[in-house]
């Protein structure tokens, strides 16, 4: 089973993270919540292996504390 | 802090007495670290600098403090860097907490053979004082430091820039062929002539402490997002020369100046985060807002800014004062090439066309650390959150966490000085970037640096093979032939050729600030002259 990259692989990170704020500009808190759910069924599409997505799943609830 | 600074006389010049305006070829306005680099150099490249202060000492106040590699490898040029190493605390590593949880710690410089470290902390009033003593040492050589002379109006004409100055002894004019503003963030030279800043204010409300205390935390720089002492916010602490400690804690929008300065509440913030036993003194402390923005152009005819009195930024990431020195180091050898006829005066548009990329980088990252830092919407706030609560146990979401991008120097993409590689390079060291250091071995057997050996105004750093390079050591402009490897500098362990990704014939020309012009795997001595006409702004 492939195994989720958890070591940095975007090659400006800030530049992204700027992108992604900025994506979210002049939103309401309820538009930035629909944005950031079709984002991740977007991107989930993309990555398409379950297997992966499971592991991504699991990363981001056990991260909650 | 303020009880002990030296004081510098204000003494009498004689063209405050003078029938008619004297006439220099450069004023600075300023003496802080950015003015006086900029005199020291100009004076160190054979023109004399009239560095008018409104003061008669050095800064006060809770200033820059951190001091990248590359300001150290310019104030070494100087010969300033030797007395800051002494005095300044040394650090490469940093630690990023989230709540009481260390997330992750990076090394700033993690491979060695370069003389300076990442960084030195030494405040800028303990800083200045050096570069005042070496500005002092080169009176003799045309370097003529005048306290107590308040720049009151400046007109800048065609063929001159005229000033008027006031002193205890009245007021004066002077004329000069260029002034260089570095005169700080309230710039009178920029009111002057009615510029004004463009960029961001950003509205929350920073508590910044200069504290003296024996305390055992390592020479690291921490950084806190949520401290459980202090709740929702972030803080910083650093440490500085003379057992004083920085401290910086958010305080967000709707703090109140008042209260938030008022010694108790300082004192109790302080406490919560020092703990009930460190006994500590107040030496400094401000309230601040922070603003990423600069002139539009730094540059106005015969005026150039630098430094503060060109751009502005948070301090986060040490990169106003480290970017401020570096604007010196830009203009100084080419102020001093054009003056002494060298160069044409089209080179000194060279400074604007590479100084306010630099800025740009500058304000950029600056600004992104701070939206980090101050979320400005919710979604920000989430991103943020989930970055944090992801970064101590997956390396990939550290890279979203941003305390502050610390300062590196400026690569001058697109420079019209650059001499674009036609040859097959790695591109790190392509043309506009700072040449990078090594430990060397010089022909007489003593250990060296490379850096050291490019002091010298252009150099051609030659790998194995200098014929090309010799036969223009005289043209136009004198280049220091320097080879690296066959009977030249030593190069034993090798880091010096893969630094440069050198191989037998690899020239690289290099300016007088230590940035690449070009470079050529085995050039014509055609080639390498073309790049020398081009970096002093021959070709157009």
């Amino acid at each position: 089973m492939a195994t989720l990259h958890t070591d940095g692989n975007i090659p400006d990170p800030d530049a992204f993270y700027a992108e992604l704020i900025g994506l979210h500009r002049d939103l309401t808190e309820e538009q930035s919540r629909i944005v950031n759910a079709k984002l991740i069924l977007i991107l989930a599409n993309q990555v398409g292996d379950v297997g992966l997505l499971r592991q991504a799943m699991a990363i981001a609830r056990g991260a909650l504390t | 802090m303020s009880d002990s600074a030296p004081r510098f006389p204000y003494r009498k010049n004689a063209d405050q007495f003078a029938p008619r305006p004297a006439q220099h070829p450069v004023i600075v306005v300023g003496a802080g670290p950015v003015g006086l680099a900029l005199a020291i150099d100009l004076v160190l490249g054979g023109v004399p600098a009239v560095v008018l202060d409104e003061d008669d000492s050095v800064s006060t106040g809770s200033r820059s403090i951190c001091w990248a590699k590359r300001t150290l490898e310019i104030y070494d040029r100087l010969g300033c860097a030797e007395p800051m190493m002494v005095r300044g605390i040394t650090w490469n590593r940093g630690k990023v907490f989230h709540g009481d949880r260390l997330l992750y710690e990076f090394d700033l410089q993690p491979e060695d053979g370069h003389r300076f470290p990442a960084f030195i902390n030494l405040q800028q009033n303990l800083a200045e004082e050096i570069f005042v003593r070496r500005a002092q040492d080169l009176a003799g050589d045309g370097l003529d430091l005048r306290w107590k002379n308040r720049v009151t109006a400046v007109v800048a004409e065609d063929d001159h820039v005229g000033v008027e100055i006031d002193t205890p002894d009245g007021p004066y004019r002077l004329r000069s062929e260029y002034l260089v503003a570095a005169d700080g963030v309230r710039s009178t030279v920029r009111r002057a002539l009615g510029l004004d800043f463009e960029g961001r204010v950003f509205e929350d409300r920073f508590l910044i402490s200069d504290v003296r205390m024996q305390a055992a935390f390592p020479s690291e720089r921490r950084f806190w997002f949520d401290p459980t002492f202090h709740a929702g916010r972030s803080a910083l602490l650093h440490r500085q020369a003379d057992d004083i400690w920085r401290i910086d804690l958010q305080l967000g929008q709707d703090a109140d100046p008042e209260h938030e300065l008022a010694p108790e509440n300082v004192a109790a913030r302080l406490r919560s985060m020092l703990g009930p036993k460190v006994p500590f003194e107040i030496v400094w402390t401000s309230l601040y807002t922070f603003q990423c923005r600069r002139l539009e152009r730094f540059s106005h005819g015969r005026v150039f800014f630098a430094g503060d009195a060109a751009h502005q930024v948070s301090p986060f990431g040490a990169r106003g004062g480290n970017g401020g020195v570096q604007d010196a180091d830009n203009l100084g050898w080419k102020l001093a090439l054009v003056l002494k006829g060298t160069a044409p005066d089209r080179l000194l548009d060279s400074y604007n066309a590479e100084r306010v990329p630099a800025a740009d980088e500058n304000i950029l990252h600056s600004t992104r650390a701070t939206d980090f830092m101050t979320p400005k919407t919710a979604a920000s706030a989430t991103f943020r959150d989930a970055a944090l609560g992801l970064a101590e146990r997956y390396p990939f979401a550290r890279g979203f966490v941003n305390s502050g991008r610390l300062s590196r120097p400026a690569t001058l993409e697109g420079s019209p000085l650059n001499t674009p590689d036609t040859d097959a390079f790695t591109p790190l060291q392509r043309p506009g970037s700072p040449a990078p250091d090594a430990a060397i071995v010089r022909p007489d057997g003593t250990k060296g640096w490379l850096l050291r050996e490019l002091q010298e105004g252009f150099t051609a750093l030659c790998f194995g093979d200098d014929a090309a390079a010799a036969s223009v050591r005289d043209r136009r402009v004198p280049v220091a032939v320097k080879l690296v490897g066959a009977g030249g500098l030593g190069d034993s362990s090798g880091k010096a050729a893969e630094r440069y990704d050198a191989t037998p014939g690899t020239t690289y020309l290099i300016r007088p600030d230590q940035h690449v012009v070009g470079r050529w795997r085995r050039p014509t001595a055609a080639q390498i002259s073309a790049a020398l006409d081009r970096a002093l702004a021959f070709q157009e």
